[in-house]
C-alpha cells in the first residue's frame, strides 16, 4: 500500500486533516496519561506536598513514607496476600474449567452440543438476577468461604465463546480421526494434542480470568463476612471510599501528620494495588488484543 | 436460575425457597405501585442513555483517527496507553474519581481554587452524577473498545483505498466512503449489545459512587435491588425487582436485534 500512496501525493486539504487528527489524538494521549500520571507522583511525594496541593505533575521532595507506613498495616498486608491467593486459584480453576466445557462444545461429535451452546449462551443476555444466585450459594454452604469467590464466577460465558471458536478453528477433526485410530483415548487426545497445540489462547484464557480475578470486590463483598479473607480491593475500598483510615498505626503520631499520611496512603494504596496489572500490561498487551479479535470475529 | 421462582412466593426462611407459599405477581404490584418505581426507572434509563449516546461514537472515532496513523511507533504508542486503563479496577476507578474530585485537598479543586474560582463539591451535587459517572466510563474503556473497530478496519480490502485514492478521494471522502461501510457490521453488533445492556448498566461502580447526596439521581434498579434484598433481606421483593430489570434488557435486546436485522442486515442471531 506504501508503494501506492507515494504515487500520488497527499493534497494541502489532506495534509491538514492530518495534522488536525495528530493533535486530537496528542490530547487523547495527554488526557489518559495525566491523571496516571498524577497519582504515582503524589503517592512518591511527601504527605505536606501532597495535602498542601504543590504537586502538579511530577513528584515533590519525594519519599516513601506512604509504602513504608502500607508495609506496616497488617490489613493490607493479608488482603494482598488473600488477593494473590485468589488470583492464582481462581485462575487456574477458571482456565481448566473454560477449557472443559469449550473443547467438547467444539467438537461436531458432541451429542446435544447446540442445545448446550444455547443454553451458555442464554446466561450472557438474561440472568436470575443478584438475589437468585446469592441463595445458590447461600445454599451450597459457600458463605463466608475463600471458595465463595472462586466458584460461582469461575466460568465466563465470554470466554467459553472465545475459546470455543479458537478450538473450532485450529484442532481439526481429522487430527482427532488420526489420534483415534492410533487407539488415543479423548482424555488424552486434550491433553497431549489440543493443549499444546492451544498456547496462544490458553494464554489469552490464564491473562483475562487472572486480571478479572484481581480486580473483582463485589463477589467479596456480598459473600465474605470475616476481615481476614478480604482480598486488597476490599480493603481498598473501605480505606479510600468509605474513609476509615487503617486504625491504629498512626496512634502515635501527631493529628496534622497524621492527617497528611492518611491522604497520601491513599495514593499508594492505588499504586501497589494497580502496579502488578501495569507492570505486566505492555508484556502482554499483544495477546489481549488477539483475544478480542478472536472474540469480535465471531461477533 | 431456577430461584427467580422466588419473585412469586412468599420467602420464609424456615421454609426455604421451594416450601414457601406461592403469592402470583404480589411483589410485582407492590414494586410498580411503589413511589420509587418511576424514579428508579428514569435514574437507569438516564445514566445507560447518556453513556450510550456519549459513549458509543467515542471509541470508533477513536479507531477511525488510529487507522489515519502512517506513523507506527506513535500509533502503538496511542493504543498502549489508550488501552491500559481499562485494567484498572472499579474500585481503584473509583477511588481516583474521588481523590480527584474531593472537596477540599482533590486535585480538580486545588486547580479551580489556583485559577481563582470556589471549589465544587462535585459527588454531593445530583445533576454532576451522570456526567462523572459517563465521563470516567469513557476513560476508562473507550481504547479497549476501539482495538474492535481497529480489527475491523484491518480486515477491509485494500484494493478499496487504491480505487478511491485513484479517483481522487480525500482522506477524509475516504473515511465516508470506505471506512464507515466497512466496518457498519461491527458497528451494529456492538450497537445491539451496548442497548442490550441498557438495563444492566454498572453496578459495582454506581454502588461505589453513591453517596446520601447525591442518591436522588444515582440510586438505579440495581442498586435498589441490593440495598432491599442484601442489607434489608427482602429476598422476595428484590427478586421481583431483579427480574422486572432483566426481562425489559431482554425486550431491549431482542427488538433492537430485529430491527438491526431489517435495515442492516446484521444481528447477533
Amino acid at each position: 500500500m506504501a508503494t501506492v500512496s507515494k504515487k500520488i501525493k497527499d493534497s494541502a486539504g489532506d495534509r491538514i486533516f492530518l495534522i488536525g487528527i495528530y493533535v486530537v489524538l496528542c490530547v487523547i494521549l495527554i488526557a489518559v496519561c495525566y491523571p496516571l500520571i498524577y497519582v504515582l507522583s503524589s503517592s512518591i511525594s511527601s504527605p505536606a506536598a501532597v495535602t498542601s496541593g504543590r504537586v502538579w505533575l511530577w513528584p515533590v521532595d519525594i519519599s516513601f513514607k506512604g509504602f513504608k507506613a502500607l508495609l506496616n498495616t497488617p490489613q493490607v498486608m493479608t488482603g494482598y496476600g488473600n488477593s494473590i491467593f485468589y488470583t492464582a486459584f481462581g485462575t487456574i480453576i477458571s482456565v481448566a474449567l473454560t477449557i472443559m466445557i469449550s473443547y467438547p462444545l467444539s467438537r461436531k461429535s458432541f451429542f446435544g452440543r447446540n442445545v448446550l451452546m444455547i443454553m451458555i449462551t442464554f446466561t450472557l443476555i438474561f440472568s436470575g438476577g443478584l438475589i437468585p444466585t446469592y441463595m445458590v450459594v447461600k445454599e451450597l454452604g459457600l458463605i463466608d468461604s475463600r471458595l465463595a469467590l472462586l466458584i460461582p464466577n469461575a466460568i465466563w460465558v465470554w470466554q467459553v465463546i472465545i475459546a470455543r471458536s479458537f478450538f473450532q478453528s485450529s484442532i481439526p477433526d481429522e487430527l482427532f480421526e488420526a489420534s483415534e485410530i492410533d487407539g488415543c483415548s479423548d482424555i488424552r487426545f486434550l491433553r497431549s494434542i489440543v493443549i499444546p497445540l492451544s498456547m496462544p489462547i490458553i494464554a489469552v484464557l490464564v491473562l483475562m480470568y487472572a486480571v478479572g480475578q484481581w480486580n473483582a470486590y463485589f463477589d467479596a463483598l456480598i459473600y465474605l463476612k470475616s476481615a481476614d479473607l478480604f482480598p486488597l480491593q476490599l480493603i481498598l475500598r473501605s480505606i479510600i471510599i468509605q474513609n476509615n483510615s487503617a486504625g491504629g498505626m498512626m496512634d502515635a503520631m501527631k493529628m496534622v501528620e497524621r492527617q497528611q499520611l492518611a491522604e497520601l496512603l491513599k495514593y499508594s494504596l492505588i499504586v501497589i494495588a494497580t502496579l502488578p496489572v501495569l507492570i505486566i500490561y505492555p508484556f502482554v498487551q499483544r495477546y489481549f488484543v488477539q483475544g478480542m479479535m478472536v472474540g469480535s470475529v465471531k461477533g | 436460575m431456577l430461584n427467580t421462582v422466588l419473585a412469586f412466593k412468599d420467602y420464609n426462611v424456615i421454609k426455604g425457597i421451594w416450601g414457601s407459599p406461592w403469592v402470583g405477581m404480589k411483589y410485582f404490584d407492590l414494586f410498580f405501585d411503589n413511589p420509587m418505581f418511576w424514579p428508579l426507572v428514569k435514574n437507569t434509563i438516564y445514566v445507560s442513555g447518556y453513556l450510550l449516546l456519549a459513549g458509543f461514537p467515542i471509541p470508533i472515532l477513536l479507531a477511525l483517527m488510529l487507522n489515519e496513523v502512517r506513523n507506527g511507533r506513535f500509533k502503538k504508542l496511542v493504543q498502549l496507553v489508550s488501552f491500559a486503563p481499562y485494567f484498572i479496577s472499579t474500585v481503584v476507578m473509583v477511588s481516583i474519581i474521588m481523590l480527584f474530585l474531593a472537596p477540599r485537598l482533590g486535585f480538580v479543586n486545588v486547580a479551580l481554587n489556583y485559577f481563582g474560582f470556589d471549589s465544587i463539591n462535585f459527588l454531593g451535587e445530583p445533576g454532576m452524577f451522570r456526567s462523572i459517572y459517563v465521563w470516567s466510563d469513557i476513560w476508562q474503556n473507550a481504547g479497549y473498545t476501539a482495538v474492535i473497530y481497529l480489527a475491523a478496519l484491518a480486515g477491509i480490502d485494500p484494493t478499496l483505498y487504491e480505487a478511491a485514492k485513484v479517483d481522487g478521494a480525500s482522506r477524509f471522502q475516504k473515511i465516508i466512503h470506505v471506512d464507515l461501510p466497512g466496518i457498519l457490521p461491527t458497528i451494529m453488533i456492538v450497537l445491539i449489545l451496548n442497548v442490550g445492556s441498557v438495563m444492566a448498566i454498572g453496578f459495582e461502580k454506581i454502588y461505589l459512587l453513591q453517596n446520601p447526596l447525591n442518591l436522588v439521581n444515582s440510586q438505579i434498579i440495581a442498586t435498589y435491588v441490593y440495598d432491599i434484598g442484601l442489607k434489608n433481606a427482602n429476598y422476595s421483593f428484590a427478586t421481583a425487582v431483579g427480574l422486572f430489570n432483566s426481562v425489559i434488557n431482554l425486550v431491549l435486546l431482542v427488538s433492537v436485534n430485529s430491527l438491526a436485522k431489517r435495515f442492516s442486515n446484521s444481528s447477533i442471531w
